[in-house]
């Protein structure tokens, strides 16, 4: 397949997943939306190092890959723990640090 | 364009990812919403093995569907959010000005895309003679085994992996104690 195909789907994708940061109000559904918008990102890499035959594209798939991890484990600590003063993970509701 | 079993596959998997990605942020319930994103990371998992990425395929729906997906449902789950679901959505003038956000970020992308020189003649036949950092590009070494990953993972990248182990024990620590701790309002 040529590489411009795959380039428009990760646009697509990317922009699926600002719309959904933007869209949505849930603190979980936006983490997921962050988390397509990584794997958009990766699968760009994956179809350079494809394109280019080069291996540091796959490799950097995997640094990629442990940065979401160890995001969405302190994230998820974090919606739970505003979850517990709270009573919500809707976004709009969390104004603490509002003026 | 040749009709064969990749390009096939390529539309099969582009469909899948697409429609499912929409429903992740468009579905009310976050449960739907977590399984159809998990949809979506197959189906990538699909395009890694078009692209000769066996490896980050394996890797990507072990990390992402089992850990990941896993960890986002149990938070659902632990959170009990079904008291929100009949909840409005946001005001109409903030969706549409988030709409057009979108829309003004996907032409970029599309212009960035459409006027580059990598995609001009949108031919992938022909690889540029240009390897990014290793010289010329050599066809005959790549492949996305595991065994040439681990070989550069290794070797090249050895002190980028030693720092990514310190990031997810520093995520780990960070993660119980943020979970633990009380907040005070």
């Amino acid at each position: 397949m040529p590489l411009v195909y795959y380039l428009l789907l990760s646009a697509l994708l990317f922009g699926i997943g600002v719309a959904g940061v933007l869209l949505r109000r849930n603190a979980i559904v936006i983490f997921m939306s962050i988390e397509l918008m990584l794997n958009a990102v990766n699968l760009t890499f994956v179809a350079f190092a494809a394109h280019f035959k080069n291996l540091e594209g796959q490799i950097f798939v995997f640094f990629v890959m442990v940065v979401a991890a160890a995001e969405v484990a302190v994230g998820l600590a974090l919606i739970v723990a505003i979850f517990r003063v709270k009573q919500t993970v809707f976004v709009d509701e969390i104004n603490l640090m509002k003026w | 364009m040749a009709i064969n079993l990749q390009t096939v596959l390529f539309f099969l998997f582009s469909v899948i990812a697409l429609g499912s990605a929409i429903m992740t942020i468009l579905h009310r319930n976050p449960v739907y919403s977590a399984i159809f994103l998990i949809v979506t990371l197959f189906a990538l998992a699909g395009f890694y093995v078009l692209l000769n990425a066996p490896f980050v395929a394996s890797v990507h729906v072990i990390v992402y569907a089992g850990a990941i997906m896993v960890l986002f449902l149990f938070v659902i789950m632990l959170l009990n959010l079904k008291h929100d679901l009949s909840r409005k959505r946001g005001k109409v003038g903030r969706r549409a000005f988030a709409l057009l956000l979108v829309i003004i970020l996907l032409a970029e992308m599309g212009v960035l895309i459409g006027g580059s020189q990598l995609t001009g003649n949108g031919v992938a036949a022909t690889p540029p003679a240009v390897g990014l950092a290793n010289g010329p590009a050599d066809s005959t070494k790549f492949s996305g085994s595991t065994a040439a990953i681990g070989k550069q993972l290794f070797t090249t990248y050895i002190l980028p992996f030693e720092i990514a182990s310190v990031l997810l024990l520093v995520g780990i620590v960070g993660a119980v104690i943020l979970a633990k701790r009380k907040l005070t309002s």
